[in-house]
């Protein structure tokens, strides 16, 4: 069950869609972001869509593994559909049953709200998915580099940022086994009230907590034992360029928001 | 003797349809007899671990069966619990695994999951705890106040309050110190004598299974390799070499004496052993 | 020969909350590990071999007494870095230490800690990969990798350092015997064509076999110290202090006890199977 979260995985791999500096790709996908909620119609959200389709294309990532990104969060997309296709007041009613009106707005918003979440976690897994998480954790840092003036401590969020991706897929791991164990007393996590399985899940958080905690002291110290000292004076194996590939990426980026701002602006 | 667990044809197949299809067991068939001390050895990505989580359900045959007194454990799915009861299952380092307030309340998570309640739980409780040598005045305390290896004990014993028929232990010395793992050993073996129940050592350890088992099973790449008493084993010990894995540093010593021309019985694995045979060619003479 | 790390009466005691005794993890240790020696310390559970070994680098700072890398004090604050430089650490628990997702970057890391040149670190990190023989693994995340190949990935990124010392503070304890095997040569190779000076805190008995020199920690103190020969011969002395002895010694001992004449220092198979047949043929 865990093992369908892949926040933060990443898939190495040797396609522009790897190669592409991670500042681009952190800014292209804010305009994605953008152009996600500006679009109106049906013709603004095919072309985001086809744009998506393309880079995972690109990328060759697979959209089976995308796809399978979207199941821990299924209950949300559903939950917004339902909200919004019978909480949605209307010119039209469509269906009347009781209290529960669907309103042609209704069902529109519904379809539009669902594809554009589903058009929205797509696109930032496939970021990371094809960009390792120090390299955009080192994207951050340089994009919010000119923040640490206003004493932002920019490097040290970024570094914790790349340790909590760090750790996901071993912690992971770990509640799995930790699950196995508890099952094997006798631990039952799908019967009972919400109540009941909230306790049910004492036996799990519990360790897994302790170990998290000994996990980051440990790190500490490894990470004290290999020079770590903070920000200062600290140079990198891979210094970011911009190369050709990043300027034509940005260009069509914010050709793809224009039109879609256009078409929005003529309703489509 | 009669088995208790029947494993037949069991194959266990992860990430079906993905690219990383790979079976971690494949077509494995043996018995456990009921009371005997069964070992179990192979190296990492032998299939040892993915086979155990089956003897007790956790983890679901691709194909085959796992048969319990004779009737097969998903025969009803829902009941999968109670034979996880009956088959008590302790992982690798199952001291992470601690998470009541007391050593008490810890052991009797299973116990009391079971539906045990009152004076039946305590007692369950308190002869676990005697069993992996958990004093009294330990029972209200943290359990991570304790040290590594008394932690290790309180897990063991959080299993063992159940009162399964199958014991099985994934590797349950890893990491201890030698005279930790002796100690937790000598323990086990007490266990497994008093109770007569079975127990099922899971180990890469050569030396730990060889002092300890009544019959060993030899994994490799996710298929039974061999089985048999530990001298059956042993003495096939240029098979175990050939095959990546290591044999007890005695039996390698008698393997090299007898290279050297000795009468020694290749199929020994103890130091006493050995060195009984040695001082019988002694006496005998019979070196040429 | 030069001294890489001299500890001089080294005492350590834990924190401990108020009300509670202090109990001295080490209680005056004086020590002097040779530049490029492999040196193996032995103990139980409890000995303070791992604390000594955290003395080594800064990690835990000296109760009493002193510490000395290199001749610098490990309580002199601005030579912490350096000190860290030359002493580099491999711990227990292999996940716990790999702050990358991807090798490469992790092997990285100290170098980049260090300031050193981009293209001084794509070297030192094609270099130690290659000493550990992980090179084809430069693109790979840790986290699907073994645990010997985790450990071995922990020392490149310590040798990435370019350190004059490791010290592998129980690394082989979670290991199996392939992942453990995998390491030991690993360090040993280090050793013997990096003239690495090589720590190793274990208490698997077998592992100090090959060492220039092994130390006995007991409650706290250096309760033997000489090459693997002198100390395993001790077979009676090891086991009061809770240590096993190879099954070799072991053999030979209670042959001896027999009346048989094989000497106690054969350490290896070969060599004791050797002995007992020569005894044997000469009776």
């Amino acid at each position: 069950m865990l093992k369908d979260i892949t926040l933060g995985q990443y898939f190495p791999g040797d396609t522009v869609a790897h190669k592409l500096d991670p500042r681009t790709k952190i800014l292209l996908v804010v305009l994605y972001i953008a152009a996600l909620f500006s679009a109106r119609g049906v013709v603004g959200y095919t072309i985001l869509a086809l744009c998506l389709a393309a880079c995972v294309r690109i990328s060759r990532v697979g959209l089976k593994a995308l796809v399978r990104g979207l199941k821990p969060v299924l209950f949300i997309i559903i939950f917004t559909g339902i909200l919004n296709l019978f909480f949605t007041p209307g010119d039209r009613y469509l269906l009347e049953w009781g209290i529960l009106k669907i309103s042609d707005t209704g069902l529109r918003n519904a379809v539009f709200m669902v594809v554009r979440i589903m058009l929205l976690i797509m696109g930032t897994f496939l970021m990371t998915y094809t960009t390792s998480p120090i390299s955009l954790t080192d994207g951050l840092e340089q994009l919010l580099g000119g923040l640490k003036r206003f004493h932002v401590p920019v490097h040290e969020l970024a570094m914790m940022m790349s340790i909590a991706l760090r750790f996901i897929p071993t912690l992971i791991e770990e509640t799995d086994k930790i699950m196995s164990a508890q099952k094997a007393r006798g631990a039952d996590f799908e019967s009972g009230n919400l109540m009941q399985k909230a306790k049910a899940l004492i036996p799990i958080l519990v360790p897994l907590f302790i170990s998290a905690f000994r996990r980051a002291d440990e790190l500490a110290v490894a990470m004290e034992c290999r020079c770590y000292h903070g920000g200062e004076g600290r140079t990198k194996l891979h210094v970011l360029k911009y190369e050709r590939r990043d300027y034509i990426a940005l260009v069509l980026g914010v050709l793809v928001v224009a039109a879609v701002l256009v078409l929005r602006h003529m309703g489509l | 003797m009669e088995p208790i667990l029947q494993i037949k044809n069991l194959t266990h197949t992860y990430g079906i349809g993905t690219p990383f299809q790979r079976s971690a067991v494949e077509d494995m068939s043996f018995d456990v007899y009921s009371g005997e001390f069964l070992g179990i050895i192979g190296h990492t990505g032998s299939g040892k671990s993915t086979l155990i989580q089956h003897l007790n359900g956790l983890l679901k045959p691709t194909s085959g069966q796992v048969l319990l007194r004779g009737k097969d454990i998903w025969a009803e799915p829902k009941k999968i619990r109670d034979v996880r009861f009956q088959v008590g299952l302790v992982f690798q380092y199952p001291e992470y695994q601690l998470f009541e307030e007391t050593v008490y309340k810890d052991i009797a998570f299973g116990p009391a999951n079971m539906g045990k309640r009152g004076d039946e739980l305590d007692c369950c409780v308190r002869e676990a705890a005697r069993l992996v040598g958990i004093r009294d005045d330990q029972l209200e305390k943290s359990p991570f106040e304790l040290s590594g290896g008394q932690k290790r004990r309180v897990a063991l014993a959080g299993v063992i309050a159940m009162e399964p028929q199958v014991l099985v232990l994934d590797e349950p010395t890893a990491g201890l110190d030698p005279a930790g793992r002796e100690n937790l050993m000598a323990n086990i073996r007490d266990y497994h004598r008093n109770k007569h129940t079975t127990v099922i050592l899971v180990s890469h350890s050569m030396d730990e299974i060889a002092q300890n088992v009544d019959r060993i099973l030899v994994l490799k790449s996710a298929h039974v390799l061999m089985s048999g008493t530990p001298t059956e084993v042993f003495a096939r010990g240029g098979e175990l070499l050939a095959a990546g894995l290591d044999v007890p540093q005695v039996t390698r010593i008698a393997m090299a004496l007898r290279e050297r021309g000795l009468a020694i019985d290749p199929a020994v694995y103890t130091v006493q052993d050995l060195e009984r045979q040695l001082l019988a060619l002694r006496k005998g003479g019979a070196v040429c | 020969m030069a001294t890489m790390i001299k500890t001089e009466t080294l005492k350590y005691a834990y924190p401990v909350e108020e009300g509670e005794k202090q109990t001295f993890a080490l209680r005056g240790v004086d020590l002097e590990i040779e530049k490029g020696s492999f040196v193996v310390v032995l103990g139980h559970n409890g000995s303070g071999k791992s604390t000594l070994a955290k003395t080594f680098n800064g990690v835990l700072l000296p109760a009493g007494g002193k510490v000395y890398v290199e001749g610098m004090d490990t309580c002199d604050e601005n030579l912490l870095l350096a000190i860290r430089q030359r002493v580099g650490m491999v711990f227990q628990n292999p996940d716990n230490q790999i702050v990358a997702n991807v090798v490469e970057e992790d092997v990285a890391f100290a170098p980049e800690n260090l300031g050193v040149p981009t293209e001084e670190i794509r070297k030192r990190v094609d270099d130690a990969l290659k000493a550990v023989g992980m090179s084809e693994f430069v693109r790979h995340a840790p986290h699907l990798l073994s645990g010997g190949q985790k450990q071995r990935i922990a020392i490149a990124g310590v040798i990435a350092m370019e350190p004059a010392c490791i010290v592998l503070d129980e690394a082989t304890a979670m290991l199996d015997p392939i992942g453990r095997q995998e390491v030991l040569s690993t360090v040993h190779r280090l050793n013997r064509e990096k003239g690495i000076t090589v720590i190793l805190i274990t208490h698997h008995m077998n592992e100090a076999e090959e060492a220039d020199r092994v130390i006995v920690m007991d409650d706290g103190v250096v309760a033997m110290d000489g090459s693997p020969r002198q100390v395993f011969t001790q077979v009676d002395a090891l086991r009061s202090m809770g240590l096993t002895v190879p099954d070799t010694v072991d053999l030979l001992d209670r042959l001896q006890k027999d009346g048989l004449d094989v000497p106690l220092d054969a350490l290896t198979v070969e060599e004791c199977a050797g002995a007992i047949a020569a005894a044997l043929r000469a009776n």
